[in-house]
């Protein structure tokens, strides 16, 4: 197998008694979508925080792109190329569509130490903000305030704020969070297109979902791992069976 | 449409001083370039305050840093506006760049509490500056000097400088808040947390907008101390922070005439009620109360609504 692109050794967060990541260990590589999967309050978000560097972890290691991000601040992460998006929706709600997306690309555009020109006549920004929400599934919608959209839509603006950021490999928790089955249907195409040119991490509840997309998934549990490998094997697997998946059979 | 209403502004504000020559008031120009100069400090602040949500409760050590420049430069025989004035605006940006970096790693009522600690500190400093006269302060002798045949001694020349110098600042500011910085700014406002997960680093931006902000308000401090030909602690003292806040809440947060609008209304009522009462600061209270009560986004917030719902041509 390919040189992964993030590795975590040991990853450990306490959350006073409750041991909510314990000793996790992992890797995605290039190009591959990972899945990780597990029953609420297993640690998924804890786990992402820590990768995303809003939640510093209690010991461990992160490794990224060849590099030591540990301690790393979220925005130099990013830079790196290690996006993420919320399960709890956090775009700008004043904002309009593009406008969300604008202020993703001006991130990795050149600085923004920049105080004469209008940016509204950046057009070389507003056009790659708009392709991105086209590819997103939002064309015709960009000039909306984005705190208007329909609740699936703004879920569609969640990942494209993460993926406006050209990130190497992509977090998503729980992308497909609260929609229907015809918006879930259209995110699933976009998240698979994403193996061309990045790894991600899903976090995802809906298993229909996760056996379709995923090369790999991992099943968390009360915060540890307590199994990696491709879906068949996990779909398999007794021990998740019993842990997390309960007795009933799953469809793929 | 909005540059009309530019244009009409600036020329009120031009022929003002030559009105009141001619009916022999001239008390109003030096009370109107009181108003021009706070309407500065106050446009600094909505910088900080405004677009980028930062709630300073500490802008009165900038404005008095900026005068005592002035001042001190003047008690050592320093007179040249083109020395002392820069020189305050770049110790207002070097004061406003340690505050900053200190007080924005917290945030909420925190970053109020420190903001106003650091004011009063700096409050305190100039108080026992006994060798600048401690609470006395420092009378000057006169103001600045420009040359060129520019005398600021006379009343009606320095209210065209103040004016000059608050056309400047409000055409820098909506460049700035226009560009990709205001447009970073004001999204950290918005959402803080996701502009770290989208790639930038908050707090050099935030920095970066209150040393600006700082040195805007070095720059209003040092014109305030020729104004008054006098510098004291006092303007450094917390009152002035709290009431260049309140000149921002009423003339409206992130509006590019916030700042203006709010210093003369707060200005102007004050003079208005004053000779009347020594509880004018109470019924200034209260007039602001319902006007913020009735105009949740200021005046300017109010105008802009009353204009949007006029039916108007188009722009351009
Ligand atoms: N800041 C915190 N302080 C204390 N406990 C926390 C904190 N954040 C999370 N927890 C706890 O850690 C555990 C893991 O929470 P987490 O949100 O990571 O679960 P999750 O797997 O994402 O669940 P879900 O599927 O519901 O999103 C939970 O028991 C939660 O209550
Ligand atoms: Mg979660």
């Amino acid at each position: 197998m390919a040189k992964p692109v993030l590795e975590v050794l040991g990853l450990t967060k306490r959350f006073g008694g409750l041991v909510a990541t314990d000793a996790v260990t992992f890797d995605v590589v290039p190009g591959e979508i990972h899945a990780l999967i597990g029953p609420n309050g297993a640690g998924k978000t804890t786990l992402v925080h820590q990768l995303s560097g809003a939640v510093a972890a209690d010991a461990g290691s992160i490794r990224f792109n060849g590099a030591d991000i540990t301690v790393m601040p979220t925005h130099d992460r990013v830079r790196a190329g290690l996006a993420r998006s919320y399960q709890i929706t956090s775009i700008f709600r004043r904002l309009t569509v593009v406008d969300n997306i604008v202020l993703a690309v001006q991130a990795r555009n050149g600085t923004s130490l920049s105080f004469w020109r209008p940016i509204k006549s950046e057009s070389a920004l507003y056009d790659e903000a708009r392709a991105i929400a086209k590819d997103v599934g939002l064309a015709g919608r960009e000039e909306i305030v984005s705190g208007f959209l329909a609740h699936g839509e703004q879920r569609q603006l969640e990942v494209g704020l993460a993926l406006a950021t050209k990130p190497l490999c992509v977090m998503l928790d729980e992308p497909m969070a609260g929609m229907g089955p015809e918006e879930s249907e259209r995110m699933i195409p976009l998240i698979s297109g994403l193996r061309a040119t990045r790894s991600v991490l899903l976090i995802e509840h809906d298993m229909d979902a996760v056996f379709r997309l995923a090369d790999r998934i991992s099943v968390l549990v009360s915060g540890r791992i307590i199994s990696t490998g491709t879906p068949a094997a996990i779909r398999a697997s007794d021990e998740v069976r019993r842990a997390y998946l309960g007795d009933e059979t799953v469809h793929g | 449409m909005n540059r009309t209403l530019n244009l009409v502004l600036l020329a009120i504000a031009i022929a003002f001083p030559l009105v009141a020559q001619a009916l022999d008031e001239l008390f109003y120009v030096s009370f109107a370039s009181r108003i021009l100069i706070y309407a500065v400090a106050a446009t600094s602040l909505n910088l900080i305050l405004g677009y980028g949500g930062m709630v300073s409760f500490g802008h009165a050590a900038f404005f008095g840093a900026g005068a005592y420049c002035v001042g001190i430069a003047m008690v050592h025989g320093v007179t040249s506006a083109w020395i002392t004035w820069p020189l305050a605006m770049v110790v207002s940006a070097l004061l406003a760049w340690v505050i900053g970096a200190v007080c924005l790693r917290t945030r909420g009522v925190y970053f109020i509490m420190i903001t106003l600690a650091f004011a009063q500190m700096m409050y305190y400093i100039v108080l026992g500056l006994k060798a600048y006269g401690g609470e006395e302060g420092i009378n000057l002798l006169n103001r600045s000097v420009i040359g060129f045949g520019v005398d600021l001694k006379n009343d009606v020349t320095f209210y065209y400088v103040c004016l000059g110098v608050l056309v400047a600042v409000l055409y820098l500011c909506q460049r700035l808040v226009r560009a990709r910085f205001g447009n970073v700014v004001q999204a950290i406002r918005e959402n803080e947390t996701r502009m770290d997960a989208i790639g930038f680093p908050t707090f050099q931006y935030k920095l970066v907008c209150f040393v600006i902000a700082g040195g805007v308000c070095g720059l209003a401090g040092a014109l305030i101390a020729n104004q008054t030909k006098f510098v004291n602690p006092n303007l450094l003292h917390w009152p002035v922070s709290g009431e260049l806040m309140i000149m921002v809440i009423l003339g409206g947060l992130a509006y590019l005439y916030g700042g203006v609008i709010g210093a003369f209304v707060l200005l102007f009522l004050d003079e208005l009620i004053s000779p009347y009462t020594i509880f004018s600061k109470l019924y200034v209270g209260l007039v602001l109360l319902v006007i913020v009560l009735f105009a949740p986004h200021g005046i300017a917030g109010l105008i802009e609504k009353w204009r949007g719902t006029l039916p108007r041509k188009k722009d351009g």
